[in-house]
């Protein structure tokens, strides 16, 4: 009873979240599309307290007191002029909290035996794309915030070294899935998601920052689909699918707006030497 | 494949082409409103944040789910603050524009 209760409550608040993108493509009426975004989030969370997995709840509330503490200056008192870094570093607090969960469902369903071969594959990719979103998108703060040098850094060998090490990347993934229960695999699928986070965002100027930020928002997204694939929740796919669809062709427009080339930012190093000047 | 991995791909999917389709089309001047709101709602992820933090199965389940909960929280709030801030900045600037055409 309660379950369905809390899948109903999930399928409104993915129904607002559609109405909430729809809104808030005019001018007229986005304010509204992003108050209906906020009630949907309200009713995800209001029904996921009720889950019965959640037994105890002291740590959920220190949790979120402490997130309401770090997010309410994040909103207020950053000055509009720094907000495409603002939105990079919030990036970086959303994508790690996707890679918490996806280490900590992994772990726990390695103490417990339960890991099969598809809830691995999504966490893998949980967890290289939220790593990825991590370490790129606190590149592209730093970048913007000017505590990195802001010129695009480039190396003798760089489109090489990153496709051998995405590559490697890919074949750790299809390791973990044939073999769940090879950690060192995982860690390695952790570790080059947080390489590969700093490798594609160090040959990008800081021109073209807002649109990997935006598309860094993509990768968020897909870390939540992700996520949704692995606990068998809805509302994580639908938002995120929603969050990845909407974060990419929200980039490609971006750069087209910019005269940005956009396939210079998607693959970043694997195609800078090809198409930049 | 069991049945409901391949229901959650069809959910994924049109999911997907919904978030293509209302997006794409949208004036210049929402870009950065827009890319604030769904850096916002990209904090779902809290949702699976709070499912670990809660379900008490170990000490370090806990504390990564709590530090998950605090960072999607951030993440939420922050979000949708500055995107209400930004929204309300430029929502009003045309009835401005249009009561003193003069200044």
């Amino acid at each position: 009873m309660i379950a369905t209760g809390i899948q109903l409550a999930y399928l409104s608040s993915a129904a607002l979240f559609v109405l909430a993108l729809r809104a808030l493509g005019q001018p007229t009426t986005a304010r509204r599309g992003m108050q209906m975004a906020a009630f949907g989030m309200l009713v995800a969370v209001c029904a996921t307290l009720v889950d019965q997995r959640i037994v105890s709840y002291e740590w959920l509330i220190v949790g979120l007191v402490a997130g309401g503490v770090i997010g309410y200056p994040l909103g207020m008192w950053v000055p509009m002029t720094a907000m495409p870094q603002r939105i990079a570093f919030s990036h970086a607090f959303g994508a790690l909290a996707a890679t918490l969960v996806g280490v900590g469902e992994y772990l726990h369903g390695f103490h417990e035996g339960t890991l099969t071969h598809g809830k691995t594959v999504a966490l893998g990719f949980e967890v290289f794309f939220g790593a990825l979103t991590v370490t790129g998108s606190l590149m592209a703060f730093g970048k913007l915030q000017e505590l990195l040098p802001g010129a695009p850094i480039t190396f003798r060998g760089q489109n090489v070294f990153n496709l051998s090490l995405f590559a490697i990347g890919v074949v750790c993934l299809v390791w973990l899935v044939v073999s769940p229960y090879d950690t060192a695999f995982f860690i390695a699928i952790l570790a080059i998601g947080l390489a590969v986070g700093v490798l594609m965002v160090l040959p990008i100027g800081g021109a073209d920052m807002p649109v990997v930020v935006s598309l860094l928002n993509s990768y968020a997204g897909l870390a939540a689909v992700a996520t949704g694939f692995a606990l068998d929740n809805n509302i994580l796919i639908v938002v995120g699918a929603l969050d990845g669809a909407s974060g990419f062709i929200l980039s490609m427009a971006m750069s087209k707006a910019m005269n940005r080339s956009f396939a210079n930012v998607l693959f970043g190093a694997f195609g800078a030497e090809a198409a930049g000047p | 494949m069991t049945s409901t991995a391949i229901i959650q791909l069809f959910v994924f999917l049109l999911a997907g082409f919904v978030g293509f389709q209302t997006i794409s089309r949208i004036p210049p001047l929402l870009h950065t409103p827009l890319m604030a709101a769904t850096n916002a709602i990209s904090g779902i992820s809290l949702v699976a944040s709070l499912v670990l933090a809660g379900a008490d199965q170990s000490v370090l389940s806990t504390v990564l789910g709590t530090i998950a909960v605090g960072c999607a929280t951030a993440n939420v709030v922050g979000g949708f603050l500055i995107t209400d801030r930004m929204l309300a900045m430029f929502k009003p600037a045309p009835l401005e524009a249009k009561e003193q055409p003069s200044s």
